[in-house]
């Protein structure tokens, strides 16, 4: 590690006190919100009232004090499998964004400082596979494959790759255009450490409000698939499949089936808000200093 | 001294020249004593507009238009120049006196052969064996190491070149055995090893001839090799006056010294013979569509500073990249220090790469904004070297010392850091690779002006420390003038006239060249008096 890195490092919570002085309310509000579904996430067995899958009172139950928000179409706690609807689906969304990034800023940074054949190969499978639709693509390859969880992730995967590589491509294609890369490339350094030591930094910015939105396309996706049967698959309890279970109780009026939406939208929005602010931060002159 | 002193030849006294401009009269030489002896060399230095080549030319008790020698008396051996008639005067100019001017090329006839123009120097003067001419011509071709003395002659002007011409000058100088020869910056156009060659045929005709000579020159170091005394001229007036040993070693003047200190900034002498750079015939482009160099053919001795000029779009940014290894050339071989180099950056061995660095134009782009300054300094030491804590640190500090830049800049990232403290981070990084080659492009034209001096100084200051060779890309003629041994004109991607500094900027052979000056704005240094 670097003194500079230590430094960064010791300085985070400083920074961030000062980043959120110019935080608007509707950013502080949004922090707060992507805080609590975090905090939910990583505690959802101590926080849920009752076990994931547990069936534990007759189905469509109204909302009451033994089963605060009721029961679903099974019979199982409705928070409980909200609480934890959020876990998974945020932790796949997760991962599957990670990968995304990880193979997608690799291979477009890499497309980006080649240039040639490498570039050209890359860019036209991409090309390829953005080409057919996201959803159709998701669908077709998860009835080939089946739908298990790593498949999900695969697939998911595959998808935002694409999309991160023709990012991080574009980003790349402006900083592989400055002298520092010709500096290092004459002083020998190998492409890997050009990438991440030279590149990456000042990609960096864009790349992690990019990673929000990106998340948000996932979860929705997620989201989608799961509500249509394809994606996270019972008993595992997910905001997508949730919707569609109790869909049914709308025509009573209930509002229930609407809380697992509201959960997907609260958290789109919060963490749009908050990639949108950080965009801003970082676009402004002197945002690393 | 043993021997009786050698009578007087030329001696001035009390001389004043004049010119009437428009805003009245001006006195461009006031009061100026001078004494030449016979077999001997007297150097007049200055800078430009020092009153040099006026004083040269009262020597023939001429004045140039405009001008007038209002006062004093100019003694040939006795005899009052000034107060002779006209038509005795032109017996003496030539005859007696002769003049060697700056520009050689406008002092031939251009439709007569180099050797016919010496004969006829010579009968002008009343000789008549225009075989006996001929010989001595040759001769004399001969000793100012012209090549192929014996037939050199029989070419007209413009085939020749402009030191060669400078030279056939100096000898038509001789044709009518003068009593004082006037140089008037003869060897500007020469370049570093023939000057010296010249100028020893120079001091060895004067002495076998026992004649006396006036130097004339701005560069110091050419004239404490040619003169036994030395002037110091300034705005008119006499500085200093010495034996040229005693004054280049206790000059007592400031002025003297700031001279002195201008010329140990300015290293002449180095060794032209190896060559750290050699490129033959390179072409090189974009694709097979858009060829950029054509035959570029390129030497930069080790240890001098080589000077790429031209407009943008000529290819000299181009012709760096090739030589860096970032853009591959179509044809042509590259040597770098007597060695092949591969044309292909990954084809050549870290040490190579270590051995040529480059800095760029634009410190903003060279520099890493994610990247400290310690950073940025860390990482090439640490690869070239291997250095590791107090090691390292003192290897930073040192270069840090060396760019003149301070410690507390370490943790700064370029962000936060000036223009040119920025492009002097760029060249601690380049001499931290220890590099024999640096290539500087365009180094200075994003900085203001009196920022881009301290950058020149700085690299001058290197130069003379690490005896890195330079090739310095810049269209800005007056860097070139002051920081250049070597000058390459490009043009479209060519090679259109290579030469020393003083040479091609001097007497340029190119009418590219010439248009490249002309369009230059810059103060009048009196190069076509």
């Amino acid at each position: 590690m670097t003194a500079g890195t230590r430094e960064a490092l010791m300085s985070f919570p400083r920074r961030l006190a000062g980043a959120a002085a110019d935080m608007s309310w509707g950013t502080r509000l949004s922090a707060l919100i992507i805080i609590l579904y975090g905090f939910a996430a990583l505690f959802a067995p101590w926080i849920a009232p009752y076990g994931e899958s547990e069936i534990v009172g007759p189905p469509f139950e109204p909302w009451s004090r033994t089963f605060l928000l009721g029961t679903d179409n099974l019979g199982r706690d409705m928070l409980t499998r909200l609480i934890y609807g959020i876990r998974n689906t945020i932790a796949i969304s997760l991962v599957a964004t990670l990968i995304s990034f990880l193979v997608g800023v690799t291979l477009g940074l890499l497309s980006a400082i080649s240039g040639g054949w490498v570039d050209a190969a890359l860019s036209r499978v991409v090309d390829t596979l953005m080409a057919v639709p996201q959803l159709i693509f998701a669908l077709l390859l998860l009835s080939v494959f089946g739908t298990s969880i790593p498949v999900l992730i695969a697939v998911i995967t595959v998808i935002e790759t694409t999309r991160v590589f023709r990012l991080s491509r574009a980003l790349g294609m402006d900083v592989a255009a400055m002298d520092y890369i010709d500096v290092a490339r004459m002083r020998g350094e190998r492409t890997g450490w050009i990438i991440r030591r030279e590149m990456l930094p000042n990609v960096a910015g864009t790349l992690v409000a990019e990673f929000g939105l990106r998340f948000c396309f996932v979860f929705l996706l997620i989201s989608a698939l799961s509500f249509m049967g394809l994606g996270i698959q019972p008993p595992t309890a997910d905001l997508g499949s949730m919707v569609r279970d109790n869909a049914s109780l709308i025509t009573y009026g209930d509002i229930t089936p609407l809380l697992p939406a509201a959960a997907i939208g609260f958290l789109t929005i919060s963490v749009n808000f908050v990639a949108d602010w950080y965009l801003k931060t970082t676009a402004k002159p002197d945002a690393s200093a | 001294m043993h021997q009786p002193e050698p009578p007087i030849l030329l001696e001035m006294r009390n001389l004043r020249v004049e010119a009437a401009g428009k805003t009245g009269v001006v006195e461009l030489v006031r009061g100026v004593n001078l004494t030449l002896r016979r077999g001997e060399v007297l150097g007049l230095i200055g800078e430009s507009g020092a009153g040099k080549s006026t004083i040269g030319l009262a020597a023939l008790a001429y004045a140039r238009g405009g001008c007038r020698i209002s006062g004093g008396e100019v003694l040939l051996e006795g005899l009052d120049l000034l107060a002779l008639p006209g038509s005795a005067l032109r017996n003496f100019r030539g005859g007696r006196v002769a003049y060697v001017a700056q520009s050689a090329a406008a002092a031939f006839n251009p439709s007569r052969r180099i050797i016919d123009q010496y004969v006829e120097a010579a009968r002008l003067h009343g000789r008549n064996d225009t075989a006996n001419i001929r010989r001595e011509a040759i001769s004399r071709y001969r000793s100012l190491r012209l090549p192929d003395p014996e037939t050199i002659g029989q070419r007209y002007p413009h085939e020749l070149s402009g030191g060669q011409l400078q030279r056939a000058m100096v000898a038509m100088a001789m044709a009518a055995s003068p009593d004082l020869i006037v140089f008037d910056e003869p060897t500007t156009a020469l370049d570093v090893t023939t000057q010296r060659e010249v100028l020893i045929a120079i001091r060895d005709l004067i002495s076998q001839e026992h004649i006396g000579g006036l130097f004339i020159s701005h560069d110091l170091a050419v004239v404490s090799q040619m003169a036994d005394r030395i002037m110091v001229l300034r705005n008119g007036v006499v500085v200093e006056e010495g034996e040229s040993q005693e004054l280049m070693a206790n000059p007592r003047e400031a002025y003297t010294r700031a001279l002195l200190s201008a010329l140990s900034h300015h290293r002449r002498s180095h060794d032209t013979s190896e060559a750290v750079l050699d490129v033959r015939a390179l072409d090189a482009g974009y694709g097979a569509a858009v060829r950029i160099l054509q035959e570029v053919d390129l030497r930069v001795a080790r240890g001098s500073v080589t000077a790429i000029v031209g407009e943008s779009g000529s290819g000299k940014s181009t012709l760096a990249r090739v030589i860096a290894g970032l853009l591959t050339p179509q044809a042509g071989s590259i040597t770098f220090e007597g060695k092949p180099l591969p044309h292909t950056l990954g084809r050549r061995d870290r040490e190579s790469l270590w051995r040529i660095q480059y800095v760029h134009q634009n410190p903003d782009a060279a520099l890493n904004p994610s990247h400290t300054v310690q950073e940025l300094l860390e990482r090439v030491v640490v690869l070239r070297d291997g250095l590791r804590g107090s090691q390292l640190r003192e290897r930073i500090r040192e270069l840090l010392a060396m760019t003149e830049l301070g410690e507390q800049l370490l943790p700064r990232r370029p962000s936060q850091l000036s223009g040119g403290q920025k492009q002097r981070v760029c060249i601690a990084r380049a001499i931290a690779a220890r590099p024999s080659l640096l290539i500087c492009d365009e180094v200075t034209s994003s900085l203001d002006p009196l920022v881009a001096r301290g950058i020149i100084d700085l690299l001058g200051k290197l130069q003379a420390e690490l005896g890195v060779s330079y090739m310095f890309i810049t269209h800005d003629l007056s860097i070139v003038e002051s920081i250049a041994d070597e000058v390459v004109v490009m043009h479209k991607g060519r090679v259109v006239e290579t030469g020393a500094t003083s040479q091609v900027l001097g007497y340029p052979e190119s009418d590219y060249t010439a248009a490249l000056i002309a369009a230059v704005p810059r103060f009048d240094r009196n190069w076509l008096q």
